[in-house]
């Protein structure tokens, strides 16, 4: 697992992420995924510094963090697979995918491989509907999920 | 002549390969010394040909489909630059059956321009709109979007010309044009393929809104699933203000517009527009009561239209062909045209844009070609996780937001999902209340605790635990739902619960007597 930054460092890295983008009109949702996209996630430490900064209270800013799915509190795995688990891909099979998958990952949902190699979600579409079942690793996405792409998908997270 | 030759960078395309095919083709190329121009379009929406490349020849384009990268040494043997035959051969593409059956208003250029260049935008019809308007008064541009009989493609079908009327009527010191496209349904995809393949018809659609009703700012809230069309989009803007059409005066007009591309955090409920707005506002996403109408007090407490992709994106060939033109088209009450997203279980899965008026069945069977496992065709859910399962004996209702409210249910987004008959329904009414409760904002109680309960009831029926007394618990539960939830959220999530147990009966006997009947 990579290790977190002190807090001093995040209290900076925070304060430069909100300096650039303060100026725009509703600017927390922009500030907290600059933030993702810094460390991985929403560090508890970079939460004051933007009450401050906002002049809005802490207990808001968590209201908010808390409130979105993508915003984690601890970061991920080195690779995020995203897999659909609505309609358009339940239609085409996607519980067995789920299944097979968690059995080949040894994971479940919202969790982490213990060597920090992948994280698995659930996600509620992809717009990817006419090549069901479908997903999503490190944003590239996949159509047409079969057992051939299966086996790719976890021989890259795990090389 | 140098030969150009589209490969979509569509995210459906890609999730098919395409990005495969694209190197394959670019190194063959460079091995052959050959020159030609790779352009990366849009997607013309026939999912099951993709990726399919087409070459633009002599006589014109030329199309070839689902390429592999182990096609592609193949291709150049068969000479496919100039339009050669080969086994992945489609011919000329708007003659392909299921892209000639339609009717391209709003996706006139979708798939078959290059979405970042404004030059081919412009040689395809783009801004014409835009300069029309620029020539009317904002009352005249809002009386020609209400004339073409317009309604929000988001799903409440509220007439755009009307909502423009509100705004343009109500006085303050700074107006918004929002954009929804927040596109959570399942088995939708029209926001995404248009903010990819064509960007700036909706920034010239959100433009003409801003001129039309005195709005200077515009936003695109964009969900965070869709990271290639945000990257899209925010090029366009991009281009679009260098460009001049965007800025401080529009085309050089008097008129100043500009906008940003936002992207939201994975709340399925910022769909719902207040939600959007709030979350906009850098707020939890929560839902608010209306009155006031974001057309009184919107974004940040200002005049706001909140319009979907859709809807917006419709906005210029209106502008540029008038609205007798748009209205021609469509049937009753709903006018014009609909991008027809064909999903899920189905043989020839992709995007169709139609009048209003065709049957579910003529979509689902003759466009679609009925299940891609070749099984019989059970259900199908009209207009994302909110809409309504429709068995076959309602395959007669029209394309249209009246008859589908007769029959119980909607045609939201447009999107039909289809599925086999190895589904369970029993399955799908259990999933919309889980799905809802997962994404619930929570400000209603009927919604927010409702939905839980539904799900252990639902569990409850499956076990065979006093099915009857539980299947009328949920019923009144839905009523409930329908009736005390503020908005869509949990206000529909019982139109797919109520329509699988109304439609399907026999998924919801208990487990025993479903096995014996098997």
């Amino acid at each position: 697992m990579t290790m977190q930054p002190a807090s001093t460092e995040i209290t900076s890295r925070t304060a430069a992420i909100i300096q650039e983008l303060k100026g725009l009109e509703g600017p927390l949702l922009p500030i907290l995924h600059g933030i993702q996209e810094e460390f991985g996630h929403v560090p508890k430490d970079a939460l004051p510094v933007i009450a401050e900064a906002l002049n809005i209270s802490r207990a808001e800013v968590h209201g908010v963090v808390s409130f979105y799915h993508d915003y984690r509190s601890h970061p991920a795995g080195r690779h995020v697979l995203k897999l659909c688990q609505a309609e358009s891909c339940q239609s085409m099979g996607s519980d067995a995918i789920a299944a097979k998958l968690k059995q080949l990952l040894g994971i479940g949902f919202h969790e982490t491989a213990r060597d920090g190699s992948v994280t698995l979600e659930p996600v509620y579409c992809l717009g990817l509907c006419a090549c069901s079942p479908a997903a999503m690793l490190d944003g590239q996405v996949i159509g047409r999920l079969d057992d051939e792409k299966l086996d790719e998908i976890v021989a890259e997270v795990r090389s | 002549m140098i030969p150009r030759i589209y490969i979509p960078g569509d995210s459906g395309a890609l999730a098919l390969g395409a990005e495969k095919v694209a190197k394959a083709i670019a190194s063959e190329l460079a091995e052959r010394g050959i020159e030609a121009k790779i352009v990366r379009n849009g997607s013309r929406g026939a999912y099951f040909l993709e990726p399919m490349v087409e070459v633009a020849t002599a006589n014109g384009r030329v199309a070839y489909g689902p390429v592999k990268p182990s096609d592609v040494k193949s291709l150049f043997d068969s000479g496919f630059l100039t339009g050669g035959h080969h086994k992945r051969w489609l011919g000329v593409p708007d003659k392909i059956p299921f892209l000639a059956k339609q009717t391209r208003l709003t996706f006139a250029r979708c798939g078959v321009t290059d979405p970042l260049s404004l030059e081919s935008y412009k040689k395809y019809g783009g801004l014409n709109g835009l300069t029309n308007a620029l020539g009317l008064t904002p009352a005249a541009i809002v009386a020609e979007v209400t004339e073409s009989g317009l309604r929000g493609r988001g799903g409440a079908g509220f007439p755009t010309g009307i909502k423009w009327k509100t705004v343009l009527d109500t006085s303050g010191d700074r107006k918004y044009i929002v954009c929804n496209a927040d596109e959570g349904d399942s088995g939708t995809f029209a926001d995404r393929m248009i903010m990819e393949g064509d960007p700036f018809v909706l920034i010239e659609g959100m433009t003409i809104a801003g001129i039309a009703t005195g709005a200077t700012k515009g936003f695109v809230y964009v969900r965070s699933e869709y990271p290639h069309a945000v990257a899209v989009m925010n090029k366009a803007v991009e281009i679009a203000r260098k460009a001049g059409v965007l800025g401080a005066s529009v085309l050089g007009s008097a008129h100043a517009f500009d906008m940003e591309i936002r992207v939201g955090a994975g709340a399925y409920v910022c769909g719902e527009e207040t939600a959007l707005l709030d979350s906009l506002e850098g707020k939890r996403g929560m839902v608010r009561a209306k009155p006031p109408l974001p057309a009184h007090k919107g974004l940040f407490g200002k005049p706001t239209v909140i319009n979907n992709v859709i809807s917006l994106a419709s906005v210029p060939i209106i502008m540029d062909k008038g609205a007798a033109f748009y209205k021609d088209f469509g049937m009753g009450r709903s006018r014009g045209t609909i991008p027809i997203q064909i999903a899920g279980n189905v043989k020839y899965a992709g995007l169709f844009e139609a009048a209003f008026g065709m049957t579910l069945g003529e979509i689902v069977d003759e466009i679609g070609g009925g299940t891609a496992t070749g099984r019989p065709v059970k259900a199908v859910q009209v207009g994302g996780p909110l809409g309504a399962y429709f068995p076959r004996a309602l395959f007669d209702t029209p394309f249209d937001y009246e008859a589908f409210a007769a029959k119980d249910g909607l045609i939201g987004h447009a999107g039909i999902v289809v599925f086999d008959d190895t589904a369970d329904m029993l399955k799908q009414a259990r999933f919309a209340m889980e799905f809802c409760a997962i994404e619930s904002c929570g400000k209603c109680t009927p919604c927010r605790i409702g939905s839980t309960r539904g799900v252990e009831t639902i569990d409850r029926i499956a076990a065979g635990i006093e099915p009857e007394k539980n299947l009328a618990l949920v019923t009144d539960l839905c009523n409930t739902m329908k009736f005390g939830s503020l908005c869509a959220l949990g206000g529909f999530t019982p139109y797919p619960v109520m329509s699988s147990i109304t439609h399907f009966p026999d998924d919801f006997k208990p487990a025993p007597v479903r096995v014996a009947a098997e």
